[in-house]
């Protein structure tokens, strides 16, 4: 049996994706252990019916990983990610031999890679780098024809057509005709997120992994886009998880957030309320380090209370990952923390209504 | 005192498809020990201005008109042999954008950094000597000079690139979008240093970035760029609290913001001109929601509305 809400769509159970590292032969044979980078390192969390659920942290925290291991872009090494597929999905995905666990609920985590297809219209993703994702010798219309081709939709040339039409709309590329033969030489940095996100919707999915969608793009256009996420979710009920490293765009919005630090989620809770009052002394560090655009920030020198520097995912310090750098633990530490920190790992749990933290503090 | 003064600066980039007015008549000064801030997003050509004022404008760009006056000298009409022995990071010196790439893989940092000073004939181990007061004064182990770029962190070599650029004692350092690569937290510590420099040492610093947060952070004046062009010059007060040109109004409500309601965000629709052809008046006219006939046929220029306060806009015409 699998827990999960009437109104949850995905739920992730203590995923885990670990790279290994080359070991020589010479290495193997004297016996030194095999090394893993622990680039995401048992997560658990829910996405919801209709929700933008942000994953925020540094770079190297995982959570870029995190996104493309629930698409399977990256082998999973360990976990669970239970998804509601839309109906007429499962009934491809039982043509293939592939039975739900329960209930309509099936495990992208062990659904085999050659079985995986059907599953793709309904996740999709949208990338960072709109110069980079969009394939320079295809017009608009052959970037989004092909999603419909490769998983057959559309019958005809004109039934495609149309389907390409009303998705150009939804993302706000009209007149239409003035875009659909354009190359993306021929549009401006937003036009092409917007075509990205256009191929992204193009299959109808229920969720999209938008990962950091608008970090490339400059701050006039970058609202542009935001609203247009905004207004996407609202007409269409897709579900985000929206990847961003920028705490201000992930409280614009996202409705619950969740903070990563190396490999692991350290906070998890509702978006504005999490920003307003953090409780894990990383998220606090984070939300003190970002300059709010205020004259008076000159005059004062911005106090961020954190010591050092991230470590390396290979060597994962022992006991509460961010113990070295807290400095709860390394300026008057409590008894109990001093104890605690380096030894144990802390439980992930609930410390008030809809908040959860993984700290020794509030144990 | 005066330290640098930039009038009617024009730097084009003539390429085969027609000429890029990158700068297009831009005019500031900047005094001893201040602090300006540019703002702008990519392709106002905010970068382009630094490299003028480096005399570094990378070919097929050039100074195609207008002066830059560092101590009075103007760098416009010097050789490039004496912009080098007198100027370039002796005067004036650089923290580069993205400090990963600011830095030769196959040196030793110490190398590095000492180069100038050995260049200009210092001995070598005055010169290392240095090095390593300056590489604890930018918060770093004075050891770290004995390893490799790629020994370090993005933070350490960043902080690395900042030492590089205050080894000749310049008066004033450009620093081009010194933070955008790096993640909040080194940020947050980048620019806290950045902030010591300024106050212990009284440099005159440009900050050049297209976040008006990391601006905030340093700047007393501000210079809002768009499409080659100063559009509103003034005070950090006056730009944050009483923004006037409607370019830098929109720009600052596309912000999402930390704290405060969270409301919808402004935008501005359309993207920037072709610099090859700008549009006549006006360059902001086509975006502009506050646009008015005259915009679209002829030019606004610079004009004091307040003490210090420059804005380029017809909407203030007197």
């Amino acid at each position: 049996m699998v827990q999960m809400g009437e109104d949850t769509l995905l739920a992730v159970k203590d995923l885990k994706v670990w790279f290994s590292l080359k070991r020589g032969l010479l290495d193997s044979l004297r016996g030194k252990p095999q090394l893993y980078v622990h680039a995401v390192d048992g997560i658990s969390f829910d996405v919801k019916k209709k929700e933008t659920f942000c994953l925020v942290g540094e770079s190297g925290c995982g959570k870029t990983t995190t996104g493309k291991a629930i698409l399977r872009l990256v082998p999973i090494t360990g976990g669970n990610a239970y998804f509601k597929p839309k109906p007429e999905i499962l009934e491809e995905l039982e043509k293939e031999g592939v039975e739900p666990i329960d209930n309509g609920i099936v495990d992208l985590a062990s659904i085999p890679p050659n079985k995986f297809k059907p599953l793709r219209r309904d996740l999709q993703i949208v990338y960072q780098d709109p110069f980079g994702s969009l394939n320079p010798r295809y017009r608009v219309r052959d970037t989004l024809e092909e999603a419909l081709i490769v998983h057959g939709i559309g019958e005809t040339r004109e039934e495609r057509e149309n389907i390409i039409a009303t998705v150009l709309e939804k993302v706000k590329m009209t007149p239409v005709e003035d875009f659909i033969d354009r190359y993306p030489h021929q549009l401006s940095g937003g036009q092409r997120q917007r075509v990205a996100i256009a191929r992204a919707l193009i299959l109808n999915p229920s969720l999209i992994v938008a990962d950091e969608p608008v970090s490339m793009l400059d701050v006039s256009i970058r609202a542009e886009i935001l609203e247009l996420f905004n207004i996407l979710q609202e007409d269409l009920g897709v579900s985000f998880i929206f990847i961003t490293h920028d705490l201000a765009v992930a409280r614009y919005v996202c409705h619950r957030i969740a903070v990563m630090y190396l490999g692991k989620i350290v906070e998890l809770g509702d978006a504005r309320e999490v920003i307003a009052n953090p409780l894990h002394p990383y998220t606090k560090a984070l939300v003190a380090a970002i300059p709010d655009p205020k004259p008076e920030n000159r005059l004062v020198v911005r106090e961020v209370p954190i010591i050092g520097e991230v470590p390396n995912a290979i060597f994962i310090p022992p006991g509460c990952r961010f113990h070295p750098r807290c400095i709860y633990y390394n300026k008057q530490p409590t008894p109990k923390l001093k104890q605690k920190c380096p030894a144990e790992e802390p439980p992930f749990k609930e410390v008030e209504p809809g908040r959860h933290t993984a700290c020794w503090m509030y144990d | 005192m005066v330290l640098l003064e930039v009038s009617n600066l024009k730097t084009y980039f003539y390429t085969l498809r027609g000429i890029v007015k990158a700068v297009d008549g831009v005019s500031l000064t900047l005094d001893r020990g201040q602090t300006l801030g540019i703002v702008g997003e990519s392709g106002c050509g905010k970068s382009t201005l630094a490299w003028s004022i480096m005399g570094l404008v990378p070919p097929p760009g050039r100074i195609a008109g207008g002066s830059i006056k560092i101590d009075g000298d103007d760098i416009t009409k010097m050789r490039e042999g004496d912009v080098r022995s007198k100027i370039r990071w002796k005067k004036v010196s650089m923290i580069f954008q993205g400090a990963m790439n600011a830095l030769n893989p196959v040196y030793k940092v110490a190398d590095q950094i000492a180069e100038p000073l050995l260049y200009s004939g210092a001995p070598r181990d005055e010169a290392y000597a240095r090095v390593a007061e300056l590489l604890e004064m930018v918060g770093l182990d004075p050891k770290i000079g004995e390893r490799y770029p790629h020994e370090l962190s993005g933070g350490q070599k960043q902080r690395v690139v900042i030492a590089m650029a205050l080894i000749m004692e310049p008066d004033l350092v450009i620093a081009d979008e010194p933070t955008t690569a790096l993640d909040v937290v080194v940020q947050a510590q980048i620019l806290n240093l950045m902030k010591e420099l300024q106050r212990k040492k009284r440099r005159s610093i440009i900050i050049i970035s297209h976040d008006l947060g990391v601006v905030s952070e340093l700047a007393e004046k501000i210079a809002v760029m768009y499409a080659g062009k100063i559009v509103e010059y003034g005070t950090a007060e006056q730009i944050f609290n009483n923004p006037m040109h409607p370019y830098t109004q929109a720009l600052i409500r596309a912000i999402p913001r930390l704290t405060g309601p969270v409301t919808k965000l402004e935008y501005i629709p359309g993207s920037p001109p072709d610099l090859r052809s700008p549009p006549p008046g006006c360059r902001f006219a086509p975006r502009c929601s506050k646009v008015m006939d005259i915009c679209r046929s002829e030019e606004p220029v610079l004009e004091e509305l307040e003490k210090d306060h420059f804005v380029a806009c017809w909407l203030y015409r007197r």
